[in-house]
């Protein structure tokens, strides 16, 4: 079955999309990048659209979709490299896509992803720790469980 | 007016949605579309023949080339044999789905396009066409 391909790197899991998506494929693609989140315990989806010249509603809601999904298992998705014309029909078709993060390009979009998922861990982390001393949190080690 | 070329796309699987997104997209390319208005024609074609698979069960799109009093345009024309709209003007309504879609195809299709006529008959079938002019 044909399926766009999900690359994994350190904490991140990187898609390309390339080909002009059917809408089954799309939500294979939406099916296959949620599975992986859970499985590898990534931290950051990207995804690169800069190939595509059309984001039509069923497109777009499958970002909106990825960008849910990766939250609710404590990732970030940014989708990078959108083409200005795509943005400007998505936008007059009336998707703004609220809720998905986005950047230029691939170098933007890790260095989002990075500050994104550094800092929100690493805060609440030493939330935590700071706090240890008056009061053990129930949720210590949470985090812990999360493995790369 | 005036049709210069014509040509008919079978709709009757996502495959041929992809199918009129590219047909759409050399048309409006070879009418010297710019990128955007390329963009915006092959975005709302997308959305009809969409439309035409999922709620009308399969149909054909027409593509024409045409022209009237020296300008140029791109029309498409998505018709099924499906069980047609009940509401029309609720159905151009952004949000109104009865598909669980985003219910933005048809109102995002209209805004799109520079003229947008619908046809529609229950029992019988719906016709939407769409046109951009240069």
């Amino acid at each position: 079955m044909e399926r766009i391909p999900i690359l994994k790197m350190g904490d991140f899991l990187l898609v390309t999309i390339q080909v002009d998506m059917h809408d089954r494929l799309a939500m294979t693609l939406q099916d296959d990048l949620t599975t992986r989140i859970n499985q590898s315990g990534a931290r950051g989806v990207l995804i690169d659209i800069s190939s595509l010249d059309v984001v039509d509603s069923f497109i777009g809601r499958m970002l909106a979709n990825i960008a849910s999904m990766a939250r609710v298992l404590d990732a970030e998705a940014v989708v990078v490299g959108m083409q200005p014309a795509v943005a400007i029909t998505l936008v007059e078709l009336g998707l703004s896509l609220p809720g998905v993060r986005t950047a230029l390009n691939v170098e933007k979009g890790m260095v989002l992803l990075r500050a994104a998922t550094d800092t929100a861990p690493t805060a609440s982390f030493g939330d935590r720790a700071a706090s240890a001393g008056e009061a053990p949190s129930p949720l210590g080690g949470g985090d812990g469980g999360r493995q790369g | 007016m005036a049709v210069v070329k014509a040509e008919r796309l079978e709709i009757r699987t996502e495959g041929d949605v992809v199918q009129v997104r590219h047909a759409v997209r050399a048309w409006a390319a070879d009418l010297r579309f710019g990128l955007v208005d390329q963009t915006k024609l092959v975005t709302a074609a997308s959305e009809l023949a969409r439309n035409a698979l999922i709620y009308g069960g399969g149909g054909a799109a027409r593509l024409e080339s045409i022209e009237d009093d020296g300008r140029r345009g791109l029309r498409v024309t998505f018709e099924d044999q499906g069980p047609g709209i009940a509401d029309v003007e609720a159905a151009l309504r952004d949000g109104f789905t009865t598909g669980g879609g985003l219910g933005l195809g048809l109102g995002g299709a209209k805004r799109l396009v520079n003229e947008f006529d619908i046809w529609t008959a229950i029992g019988q079938g719906t016709r939407v066409a769409i046109t951009r002019w240069k």
